[in-house]
């Protein structure tokens, strides 16, 4: 693969369709600058601000926008509010579709052909495998990502938690709490 | 089309394998194709759907024994070749024989700091009215197109509920076989677990997906 790569990237700068600078910009933006890191303040605001979180559930590319973390892969998106009785999951089962601007890239489970044809079949078994038990009531909501909608899950906030500040709410969040494979770490998950 | 990428429902892959701290690119290669597929297809050579169409075209056999970005590779190659911005003797050769196609669009650094920004939004203004609304029931259409189409199989012929309706969106299938954007409207649509999967399914488990008007049939 380095060398069929190479070889693709030696014609396509050579003949001038694309520019060195652009391929270094791209590599920087998506393995350093934009990661979870981004959707995890956002659900760390909607915890605290009862304003924003309304906002975010009504129109979420405007919410995310607001903060800036809008633009490539989530121009539409649909923020899902995980409660006592519902469970939202999210997969694209055709190929990665995934809210970039917010998680970053895509794991490689997240792509994978393990994932894409259970999640939507056997949402439950899935779970299992990440370790997540959820009691057999509680509804559960998979999420196809087959448009451009991209789709952020907004877990429930953890217990004892009062008065924490976002950034250290936002520690709580994972990736798959945002996709909806996990859920927030707990206070006694954390270092104090 | 029925090809491999479309595996909602399939069995025998075996369990979900996660990595932990994963890192994002796994080769230098990964981090070179996922650039240039994302700076030539910002450029306008192409657009994201025929992008995918590209990638499900590759026949079941090879699409399911590639790597997700083994398939870039590939597809980035096919398409380089149909669009005329390489021969096959030049990526054979790993380098350019001839000069470059005039027309062809050019991807700057300035192009894909704007695309990063802002992305590329894929709502149009509508041509005609929603024929559906929220808590309609619709089936899906039993439809088996051999070119690129968003409406997986396992959701085909089955009933739903509108959830929501999304605004007008370009149409994946004819955007991406170069027929226009010939956008329509776009709905999320829930079907219950048991429509889908029969009396064996979670009974409180449901899937929802974004279907455009043209999949989808009134009840």
């Amino acid at each position: 693969m380095q060398l069929r790569v190479r070889a693709l990237e030696t014609i396509l700068t050579q003949k001038g369709y694309v520019e060195p600078a652009a391929l270094d910009l791209l590599i920087e933006t998506y393995e350093k600058k934009i990661g979870p890191r981004n959707g995890a303040r956002v659900v760390a605001k909607a915890w605290v601000d009862s304003h924003f979180r309304q906002w975010l559930f009504e129109d979420a590319a405007a919410a995310v926008e607001s903060l800036g973390y809008g633009g490539n892969k989530s121009e539409h998106l649909i923020a899902l509010e995980n409660t006592p009785a519902v469970h939202n999951l999210v997969v694209c089962t055709l190929c990665s579709c995934y809210p970039w601007s917010l998680l970053g890239l895509p794991p490689v489970w997240y792509k994978s052909a393990p994932y894409r044809s259970r999640a939507v079949a056997d949402p439950r078994g899935v779970l299992l495998k990440f370790g997540v038990e959820l009691p057999k009531n509680i509804e559960i909501r998979v999420w196809d990502s087959t448009s451009e909608i991209r789709y952020l899950v907004v877990p429930m906030r953890p217990a004892a938690t009062d008065g924490w500040s976002e950034e250290r709410l936002a520690d709580l969040v994972t990736r798959e709490s945002m996709i909806g494979t996990g859920l927030p770490k707990q206070v006694d998950e954390v270092a104090r | 089309m029925n090809g491999a990428a479309d595996m909602g429902g399939m069995h025998g892959f075996g369990p979900v394998q996660v990595e932990p701290n994963e890192a994002v690119f796994h080769a230098d290669w990964e981090r070179r194709i996922f650039a240039l597929n994302n700076a030539v297809g910002a450029s306008g050579a192409w657009t994201l759907d025929a992008f995918r169409q590209t990638r499900e075209s590759i026949p079941p056999p090879e699409y399911l024994a590639l790597s997700y970005y083994g398939l870039w590779v590939a597809s980035l190659e096919n398409l380089m070749i149909e669009h005329s911005l390489a021969t096959a003797e030049e990526i054979a050769a790993g380098r350019s024989l001839g000069p470059a196609n005039p027309v062809a669009a050019r991807a700057s650094a300035a192009d894909i700091a704007r695309m990063i920004a802002r992305g590329s939004p894929y709502d149009r203004p509508p041509r005609a009215p929603a024929r559906f609304k929220a808590g309609d029931r619709v089936r899906t259409r039993n439809m088996h197109p051999k070119t690129h189409t968003r409406l997986p199989r396992y959701v085909r012929g089955h009933v739903g509920v509108v959830a929501r309706v999304n605004g007008c969106h370009v149409f994946p299938d004819s955007n991406a076989i170069g027929r226009g954007e010939d956008p329509h409207w776009l709905y999320t649509v829930r079907f219950d677990g048991r429509e889908l999967w029969g009396e064996n399914s979670d009974p409180v488990a449901n899937v929802s997906l974004a279907a455009w008007e043209p999949y989808l049939e009134p009840l």
